[in-house]
């Protein structure tokens, strides 16, 4: 298990005219489970298939501990990979499957043995073990091409290119978890590609959000979540993503429209006045029927019942904004409420970046 | 607008894949959900015309359609990869079904396409081609194609299912407002229950082949009739846990609480708990408590999920707001309000609420 170093990686699929993905330096640290995560042509597929070796990066250079591998070729790469299809031979039964990878590395039988079993338990695939593959649902066989992934514990990194998308939803929720338990077991590096913030954020100890080719924030997922350093952290990340909310910044009171809402607080040295926009997860919205301050007046325009919770939309002058709430509350659609937002939930974003948060306008400091 | 199923069965090499189905579907949009193998993509085809029954009919408006080919029925489908073209431009793509129509001139189909590309949000787009188009681009150009022309029954199976899902999100109310007040039956079909309940239509549960039931999907997730009901409409999936009615109390795994409508025999029933609904602190003094070790929890900063091994080996996942950290290892104590669980009996029908039927009530 090594470090994996880019040093200046970036690639161009036009000849240097636009980036894929923009030249970055970073390490991904042994042992760790990192996932990649972002929409469709965010460059995360293109950063795998760098990790991989399928592609030489336009510029920079790759490492695998001391080991530089920019041009070493994927089979001499000593990685495990999971694609998002199943990847076997149809022919061979599940153990066979299982045992291939080891078998071709000359592993002793009773070794063998072990470690296919052991994945094979993990994964519950015991009673389909000498089942032949093709005989399978496409679901359990992308199991078996996990575990295939999985089986050897000397790899340098398992990297999986949204290995889950293919599996029927209930059954993604035990193998997420699954996978989880048998990273904390075999302390494998994974690399994990996917565009499902729950898949990444339940899974990662490290989430990297790209956009167009850039690796906008990288963190721990709570870290994500509570506390989004770019608007689109905030939009891409939570279902559904943060509210953000045009408002001017006057003499550091943050106002929507003519309603004070806070004052800008966690500002990097004095924040000039002028337009903000207030970025605030609907899990951090509350309502009030008082017109308490600060309370933003907004008039509910629909609640869907999600099951589990409720969502509540209001507009203010052409502002929408959305707000969870439990299952037991009453809001009907036309109603002046009163919107308030967890103060050290509430951010400011400028072009995109955080610049502050909003402080209640007491006066009242917060950690 | 009106279609209808009328006993429609689909046996294929001996399995059964539709059992006897009966349906009334009216304009506007009604969804399918069930899992993957309830015989929705089946369901569809047979509407569709692509697909025989072995035994039934399907009526349009009254006039029976079962034996009409696919060419000369009203009907469009959008499956869940998308398809196109690759030869032709957006537009062309767009343009394809009218240019097949009788009496579509090239300026009315000229008007028709930029205004359906428009909906789509895909206007800016007509000269492409589709390998020029990012997925989402490409499913809003096959849906954009489906809709061209005016259809007395739109099908569409999973079309976003494999879309990433901040495109799903966006989709899925793009789609809502234009189907609202759509003259022709839409079946839309999923597997995602927020996709359901966000949709807010009449809702067609089917399962195993059946149809498990039809109605007001957020009325179905808080009172559902069956197990299967309320196994579809949970994502994460629903908590199951063994029970025996004995003398009027419910047990299950050393805890009891009163049976208000269960059967006076003893019997077996299935306890069904939606994650969100199972604490780690007591709530009141009649929740139920069950030990056990903490496998694994998985934070997404809105939520944890933890995960509990009882002592029967049993799995109980909690959903839990918030961020807290666990120790995988430690022992932990979940607890549970009865006014929150489900009671099924043996045929996986829901016993009478235990105690609490207003503890979702209805909006």
């Amino acid at each position: 298990m090594v470090d994996i170093h880019l040093d200046g990686v970036g690639h161009s699929y036009d000849g240097g005219r636009t980036w894929a993905l923009r030249p970055m330096t970073r390490t991904l640290h042994a042992a760790r489970a990192y996932a990649l995560l972002g929409p469709s042509g965010c460059g995360k597929t293109t950063l795998l298939n760098i990790i991989s070796g399928l592609l030489t990066p336009t510029v920079g250079r790759i490492w695998f501990g001391d080991r530089e591998v920019t041009r070493v070729p994927t089979a001499a790469r000593n990685i495990a990979q999971v694609f998002q299809f199943p990847v076997l031979y149809e022919g061979m039964s599940v153990y066979d499957n299982l045992a291939f990878p080891l078998r071709n590395r000359g592993w002793p039988k009773a070794e063998i043995d072990r470690r296919v079993r052991a994945v094979s338990h993990l994964l519950g695939l015991d009673s389909h073990l000498h089942r032949r593959s093709r005989r399978l649902d496409p679901g359990r066989q992308q199991i078996v091409s996990l575990g295939r992934g999985l089986v050897r514990s000397d790899v340098a990194a398992v990297l999986l290119d949204e290995p889950l998308t293919v599996v029927d939803p209930a059954l993604r929720w035990t193998l997420r978890s699954t996978l989880k338990e048998i990273h904390r077991d075999t302390g494998h590096t994974l690399v994990y590609v996917t565009h499902d913030q729950t898949e990444a954020l339940t899974f990662a100890d490290e989430v990297m959000v790209l956009q167009d080719g850039d690796v906008v924030q990288s963190g721990e997922p709570t870290e994500l979540f509570l506390s989004p350093a770019h608007e689109f952290v905030g939009h891409f990340i939570g279902s559904p993503g943060m509210n953000m909310i045009p408002a001017d910044l006057v003499d550091g009171v943050v106002r929507v429209g003519d309603t004070p809402v806070g004052r800008a607080a966690d500002t990097d040295g004095a924040l000039p006045s002028g337009p903000v926009r207030i970025g605030v997860r609907p899990e951090f919205v509350r309502i009030s029927a008082v017109p308490t301050a600060p309370g933003l007046p907004a008039r509910v325009t629909a609640v869907d019942r999600m099951g589990a919770y409720h969502l509540v939309h209001a507009e203010i002058d052409g502002r929408r904004l959305s707000a969870k709430v439990d299952t037991g509350s009453r809001y009907a659609p036309g109603a002046l409420e009163y919107f308030h937002f967890v103060p050290d939930r509430a951010f400011l974003f400028r072009d995109a970046i955080r610049c502050g948060t909003i402080a209640a306008q007491d006066g009242a400091e917060r950690a | 607008m009106e279609l209808i199923l009328d006993r429609v069965q689909v046996r294929q090499r001996g399995d059964v894949w539709l059992h006897e189905v009966n349906l009334e579907l009216r304009g506007g949009m009604t969804v399918l959900i069930g899992p993957t193998t309830a015989g929705k993509t089946t369901l569809m085809r047979v509407v569709a015309g692509l697909l025989p029954p072995t035994a039934g009919r399907v009526l349009v408006n009254g006039a029976d359609v079962t034996a009409t080919s696919v060419r000369k029925r009203s009907v469009a489908f959008v499956y869940q990869q998308f398809i196109n073209y690759p030869s032709l431009s957006v537009y062309e793509n767009i343009a394809s079904p009218l240019r097949q129509a009788p009496g579509f001139a090239s300026a009315r189909i000229d008007r028709r396409v930029r205004e359906i590309a428009e909906i789509m949000g895909i206007g800016a787009l007509l000269g492409r081609r589709p390998a020029e188009l990012s997925g989402g681009q490409q499913q809003r150009t096959a849906i954009a194609r489906a809709l061209a022309r005016p259809v007395d029954v739109l099908l569409l199976d999973e079309p976003l299912a494999n879309l990433d899902y901040k495109l799903r999100e966006q989709l899925r109310s793009d789609l809502k407002s234009m189907f609202r007040d759509a003259p022709g039956v839409v079946l839309y079909s999923t597997s995602d229950p927020a996709e359901a309940l966000m949709f807010a239509e009449p809702t067609v549960v089917l399962g195993e082949g059946r149809v498990q039931q039809v109605g007001d999907v957020a009325d179905l997730y808080e009172q559902p009739p069956t197990l299967a009901v309320a196994a579809t409409l949970s994502d994460p999936p629903l908590n199951r846990l063994p029970g025996v009615v004995r003398e009027g109390r419910i047990e299950c795994l050393g805890a009891a609480f009163p049976a208000a409508a269960a059967r006076a025999t003893s019997h077996d029933v299935t306890l069904g708990v939606r994650p969100h609904r199972v604490t780690v602190e007591r709530t009141g003094p009649d929740d139920l408590a069950f030990p056990g070790e903490i496998r694994l929890a998985e934070m997404t900063g809105s939520d944890t999920f933890l995960h509990l091994l009882l002592p029967d080996r049993r799995h109980l996942v909690a959903q839990l707001s918030g961020t807290h950290r666990f120790t995988p290892g430690e022992p932990a104590v979940a607890y549970i309000d009865p006014a929150h669980i489900f009671v099924f009996d043996e045929t996986g029908g829901r016993l009478g609420d235990p105690s609490a039927v207003e503890a979702e009530p209805h909006g």
